[in-house]
């Protein structure tokens, strides 16, 4: 598998981040040795193996249907970059 | 004082010989007098600290105590604290101080510790060498031009540099068993699922586990006791029997059988790190252990199977960085994408970005079944390895990282460099297993080597049984560096 610029920069915008080129360079080479380290489990054969998800064989465990937790939205938004009457202010999305 | 065990501490607080307060100034003071060069502490807030071990001493002049009541608790940044600054080692976090205590916290809390303060990490525990903080590169209390090792670094100097009796740390491929190995102390990862998630920073959530850190294998089982339940709030948490894990420390060892992984003994593990573990299996030996050779074939993908699980889960939690609700948001933006790209990319440091681009990549339409599902599948591979191996032997134990310490910038300019540090944790932490690092002794350049101790499912007595009976016998773990 060989990685370009455009790879780079197009996972860097599903991922919403932003890169510079001379990031996206410097990215593009060090992602690319990563990759070749990675590529070393394909040699095994997995024909017959299940995936293993988790750690541990468990099953979601389910909770009763009730409120368990209160409104504290005073005190988690007393955290937050900017708020207005209770909401949190982000740009302008619909015009 | 700065060497005592948690009993020792305990004992002298239960016959007021010393107060929590006391004692708490005390640690506070050596923060002052060594953060300054080794910058293992990201917060230290005395008043705080003050004001639990003052609660501390009124529950010790009743009578309610539990062995941690009065002791100072450095916790890993990565635990949110109610009103404690919580920066997962990120900029993207350096304003977020927690509405909310994480469980682990919790549990202290409830047991009357003090909580020292916060100790640096690597940015969102990735990290094998504490140098991806934003708040500065952490030095090791042996040599301070050698890196303490990651991602809990801060938590394995503080214990090391004594500026805290014990430390809770994270491990999600190694971080608390390597740094534990490169700083000299003890540190145990239990079975996945023993120790709750809940307000404990996610980084892959299917790896990611809360542990103790202490100089001794008794210190570790004491915080253990403190540190393991369950935790209705994390959908992994285990719902077993309460257990005390001190409850075997002075088993005999005859007829212990230790596993040793060829895999583990062949190339890539350093002379003097040979060396060391040789004679510390020597020394199990002589405690009536038997040794045998034991095969995890698939063991040397761990490290393949690792960088791409753990960034695919990474990639999904830390989408949560957004800079709406919390955390930092860029300065000058143009509209809602622009808001997220900035902020992401002004708050998330190299690595982070590294690894969310990895885990994207991996996890993206026409690679999934061809990475993501294709490392699930060696992953079995790999658990099922260790299956085989635990119906021939009760303990493994190898070396837990392949060099001493290394120096400062030596290996960060080198991703993959940096990755191959954890070559021998991460196939337990793939397998969900419990695993140990103990100091054996000292390397090159005089810096520690710890031995790797890896049990089966819930084996955590056993395995501290087995490092306390080293410990019975040897003084590694009493030695500390002269600061």
């Amino acid at each position: 598998m060989t990685l370009s610029i455009h790879d780079v920069k197009q996972i860097a915008n599903l991922a919403y981040i932003k890169v510079s080129d001379d990031e996206a360079k410097s990215t593009l080479a060090q992602l690319s040795d990563i990759f070749k380290l990675i590529e070393t489990m394909q040699a095994i054969d997995t024909a017959q193996i299940e995936p293993m998800s988790h750690a541990q064989d468990v099953v979601q465990r389910l909770r009763d249907d009730q409120v368990t937790e209160s409104n504290q939205r005073e005190l988690y938004q007393s955290i937050a970059p900017q708020v207005e009457e209770g909401l949190y202010l982000v740009p302008k999305v619909i015009e | 004082m700065f060497n005592d065990s948690l009993k020792q501490l305990s004992k002298r607080l239960a016959d007021r010989k010393i107060s929590s307060v006391e004692l708490t100034t005390e640690f506070l003071e050596r923060i002052k007098q060594l953060n300054p060069q080794y910058n293992a502490f990201i917060t230290v807030d005395e008043e705080k600290a003050l004001a639990q071990a003052c609660s501390a001493d009124q529950k010790i002049a009743t009578g309610d105590t539990h062995p941690l009541t009065g002791i100072p608790v450095a916790q890993k940044d990565i635990f949110c604290a109610k009103g404690w600054l919580t920066t997962c080692g990120s900029k993207i976090l350096s304003n977020f101080v927690s509405p909310y205590d994480a469980g682990v916290i919790e549990r202290f809390n409830a047991v009357g510790a003090v909580n020292i303060g916060k100790t640096n990490m690597d940015e969102f525990a990735m990290g094998s060498s504490n140098e991806t903080s934003f708040y500065g590169p952490v030095r090791n209390p042996w040599d301070v031009a050698a890196v303490p090792g990651g991602s809990s670094g801060g938590s394995a100097c503080a214990v090391a540099a004594r500026m805290a009796p014990v430390a809770t740390g994270t491990d999600t491929g190694g971080s608390i068993r390597q740094p534990a190995a490169l700083c000299g102390i003890s540190g145990i990862k239990p079975t996945y699922g023993t120790v709750s998630r809940y307000g404990m920073i996610a980084f892959a959530s299917s790896l990611d586990q809360g542990g103790p850190m202490a100089k001794s294998a008794e210190d570790l089982a004491l915080m253990l006791n403190v540190m393991t339940g369950f935790d209705a709030r994390d959908s992994t948490s285990l719902q077993r029997e309460t257990e005390d894990y001190t409850r075997d420390l002075e088993k005999p060892l005859s007829g212990l059988r230790i596993g040793l992984p060829k895999e583990y003994f062949a190339e890539g593990m350093s002379s003097d790190v040979e060396k060391a573990v040789m004679q510390a299996l020597e020394e199990y030996r002589k405690l009536g252990a038997q040794t045998l050779e034991v095969s995890l074939p698939n063991s040397p993908l761990s490290i393949p199977v690792y960088y791409v699980l753990a960034p695919a889960e990474a990639s999904s939690n830390l989408s949560r960085y957004d800079g709406v609700r919390y955390g930092y948001r860029s300065k000058s933006y143009q509209d809602l994408g622009d808001m997220y790209r900035k902020s992401r990319a002004e708050g998330f440091g190299a690595e982070v970005k590294r690894r969310i681009l990895i885990g994207t990549y991996v996890l993206s339409h026409g690679y999934y079944d061809a990475y993501y599902i294709k490392a699930q599948k060696v992953r079995r591979l790999i658990a099922q390895d260790f299956k085989d191996v635990f119906t021939q032997c009760d303990v493994i134990m190898g070396p837990t990282a392949p060099t001493v310490a290394f120096d400062l910038g030596e290996k960060s300019s080198d991703p993959v460099q940096m990755y191959l540090s954890d070559i021998y944790t991460s196939a337990a932490s793939l397998a969900g297993l419990p695993g140990m690092s103990i100091p054996i002794g000292f390397g090159e350049k005089e810096r520690p080597v710890g031995l790797h101790i890896i049990g089966n499912y819930f084996a955590e007595a056993r395995m501290l049984n087995a490092a306390h009976q080293y410990q019975r016998v040897t003084d590694w773990h009493r030695k500390m560096p002269d600061l």
